[in-house]
């Protein structure tokens, strides 16, 4: 029995060092033999589905196999979850969408694509914002997919119409079109009550009611003192006129169903990431015909960006680490880009590429990627986890969650958002 | 360790005296429980220890051993709201749970005791929703009860225009929607466990009485249910843990929401230690529920090895 027990005890050592071990030395030779990547990715719904069945289709064309690892939930908590696991245990993935500063967190178990990054030039195809999110210690270890816009406001002309209401671009304005359209018997706001998806409208008004410097203060910086300010009770009560015009099944309603209520003719609009347009193009709707796709109010020149990342884990079979680098050199393809991106919603974040085949509402979003750049409007989502670490994040999160489901005055709300985030900060 | 020594040394001493068969009959009872020892000591009685560690430390995303004191309970009770929503929301459900449970689980068992007809064909019925699990069980009754799909459109469609029905989606009333779910499923068990303790009752009790000119009710209150206690024991404990350890229904159900109103510790500590980094934050509001389960099973422990002490 002694001897079992100093078994496992090597064992589960054995186990610890495995996962401890630092960064190794990528292959120096890719091996052509065909491999096989486990991808951990949350992409379960309709457009995105499509667009991940693009890259394993180019993945499975060079011999390598795919082993996927989809795990549902919008946001992904459930697939990071799944993923802490894994990588507690020892056996992580070959790749998983792992995004914004929580990339530094797994950084020395990550391999390293410097190889592959220097035989495709990824430093002059890649924005310099979004190449540094994606180097631990100044090494690729992330390979970057796409890039999303959050400030989208996702209209229903012909709801509109039927109440006479015309489509606002400023927040009193579309106080005053909602009230009509509420009126008219019809939903003026389609709402998915579920936190991170209140947090999404939440940093749209941020931005829009308070401004970039205003943003950057209390969605990156996390500033005590701003996150109580006026201009923030002034976003709460901005919010609170929103949740006035949502309807009794918001509740823990799902965003893409949120989005079907537009589609409908239910609802007559909805806050929504740029991955909406997926799911109006896979229901065979024509943008600027049946759907309308533009900024949020007072956010047009700004853009709160979200990029999808893959992190690669250290594999130790030669023939397997060359699928990876296969993987991570396909993503940044021209070809992959397009046929990605465009079903999506998304922009490239390869700059560059020709905006011909891409909708109305991606041609805007990379015109305005290169120009908010330029002027420093170009900011990272809070709500999806690209500006602040997790704990920070859910403790607003708590508070924007608990102020639309409750009668908490918009003066508390900006005081306890303010002590929440200084207990964790 | 002094004892599996001398385990081995007796086991060595039969080799020579009385034979290989003679030794492995000896030593195999314990090799077989070898495993299953280790696993315990290592995954459970180890892992409690390792929470409770963490739970001292300031750990976020991954571990991190350095003690640093009992700052993370002192936020957990002065300084986090979330966490005072799940406590409640834990004494809540758990009473309203049981009482249901225990309520309605004996008056089915005592109707399906009066040797009606079909009696399996009930048996099965009520059982049914125990095969379930909680997922579907949630999923179901989240279809059920939102307004905008369920119960509260077929009223109005049947004509009852001002019909609402909207518990799930306020935040003061969403946990009694989860009250309803579990009660639902969890009913059929108890009442199960009611039937066969009704059944186990010495049947020339209830003649006696009968003679005695007690009536039926009376017999019920005065003798069959006082004679039913170690049942309610059982079910009580059974329903308890199932409540403290609440959580897929929960997830399912209201997603914890709406808001965080209905978070209880189960989803409040793998919300903290999983999805937001702070193992720490996570752990200590593990132990706490660990020492409020522990609360409740060390004096149930202790009555039951008296009772068996006493009956040798």
């Amino acid at each position: 029995m002694k001897k079992l027990t100093t078994l496992v005890l090597s064992l589960l050592l054995i186990a610890g060092i495995a996962f401890g071990g630092g960064t190794k030395e990528a292959p120096t030779t890719a091996t052509g033999g065909p491999g096989e990547v486990e991808v951990l990715h949350w992409w379960t719904s309709g457009g995105e589905a499509a667009a991940v069945a693009v890259l394993k289709q180019l993945l499975e064309d060079e011999g390598h196999t795919w082993i996927d690892f989809a795990v549902a939930g919008g946001g992904g908590d459930a697939a990071m979850t799944v993923l802490k696991s894994r990588a507690l245990a020892g056996n992580p993935p070959a790749a998983a969408q792992v995004k914004g500063p929580e990339i530094q967190l797994w950084g020395g178990v990550l391999a390293n694509l410097n190889d592959v990054a220097k035989a495709n030039d990824w430093d002059n195809i890649l924005p310099k914002v979004v190449a540094d999110i994606m180097k631990f210690e100044g090494n690729y270890v992330a390979v970057p997919v796409n890039v999303h816009r959050i400030n989208w406001m996702w209209v229903n002309p012909d709801v509109f119409k039927q109440a006479g209401a015309t489509i606002p671009t400023t927040w009193d304005e579309l106080d005053a079109a909602a009230k009509k359209i509420q009126a008219a018997g019809l939903i003026p706001i389609a709402w998915g009550g579920q936190p991170w998806q209140e947090a999404t409208v939440f940093e749209i008004i941020v931005a829009g009611v308070g401004g970039t410097d205003f943003y950057t203060q209390t969605m990156i910086d996390a500033d005590v003192s701003a996150l109580k300010s006026p201009t923030m009770v002034k976003v709460f009560e901005t919010l609170r006129m929103l949740l006035s015009y949502t309807d009794p099944g918001a509740p823990n309603r799902d965003w893409n169903l949120a989005t079907s209520m537009v589609i409908k003719g239910e609802a007559a609009m909805q806050f929504m990431g740029d991955w909406a347009l997926g799911e109006f193009v896979a229901a065979g709707k024509v943008p600027d015909q049946d759907f309308i796709a533009m900024t949020a109010p007072q956010t047009e020149d700004q853009f709160i960006f979200n990029i999808d990342s893959f992190i690669m884990f250290d594999v130790e079979d030669p023939a397997n680490a060359g699928a990876q680098q296969a993987m991570a050199r396909l993503i940044l393809e021209p070809e992959f880009q397009e046929a990605f991106n465009v079903p999506k919603g998304s922009i490239p974040v390869r700059l560059g590429m020709s905006n011909e085949p891409y909708a109305a509402p991606q041609r805007l979003a990379m015109k305005n990627f290169v120009t908010s750049a330029k002027t420093g409007d170009l900011v990272p989502s809070m709500a999806h986890g690209m500006a602040v670490m997790p704990d920070i994040r859910g403790a607003i999160l708590d508070v924007v969650t608990n102020f639309c489901n409750s009668n908490l005055s918009a003066e508390d709300a900006a005081s306890q958002l303010a002590s929440a985030v200084d207990v964790v900060k | 360790m002094d004892n599996e020594l001398q385990t081995q040394t007796n086991a060595g001493n039969k080799i020579k005296s009385g034979g290989f068969l003679n030794s492995l009959e000896n030593i195999f009872p314990k090799l077989v429980l070898a495993p299953t020892f280790v696993l315990a000591l290592v995954c459970i009685y180890g892992f409690i220890f390792w929470t409770i560690w963490v739970s001292f430390t300031n750990s976020g995303l991954l571990p991190d051993y350095e003690l640093k004191g009992i700052g993370q309970y002192i936020i957990l009770f002065t300084r986090e709201p979330r966490w005072w929503v799940a406590i409640r929301n834990l004494f809540i459900f758990s009473s309203l749970f049981i009482a249901i449970c225990i309520v309605i689980g004996l008056a089915l068992a005592i109707f399906l005791d009066q040797r009606i007809r079909a009696e399996g064909f009930f048996k099965a019925i009520y059982l049914y929703p125990m095969a379930l699990s909680f997922i579907v069980t949630g999923t179901s009754w989240r279809w059920i009860l939102n307004p905008s799909l369920g119960l509260e459109r077929l009223v109005q469609q049947m004509g009852f225009a001002d019909f609402t029905f909207r518990w799930l989606v306020e935040p003061e009333t969403a946990i009694y929607t989860i009250v309803i779910a579990a009660a639902w499923q969890s009913t059929g068990f108890v009442f199960a466990l009611f039937l066969a303790g009704l059944r186990g009752i010495d049947n020339s009790i209830i003649k006696a009485a009968q003679v005695d000119g007690a009536t039926l009710p009376r017999i019920y209150w005065r003798i069959i249910i006082p004679s039913l206690r170690p049942v309610f024991l059982s079910a009580v404990i059974i329903l308890l843990h199932l409540a403290i350890k609440s959580f897929d229904l929960v997830m399912v159900l209201t997603g914890g929401g709406p808001g965080y109103s209905t978070d209880m510790p189960a989803t409040f500590m793998y919300t903290f230690a999983f999805n937001r980094g702070r193992l720490a934050f996570g752990a200590a509001s593990a132990v706490i529920m660990f020492l409020a389960v522990m609360a409740i099973i060390i004096p149930y422990l202790f009555s039951e090895l008296r009772a068996t002490r006493n009956a040798k």
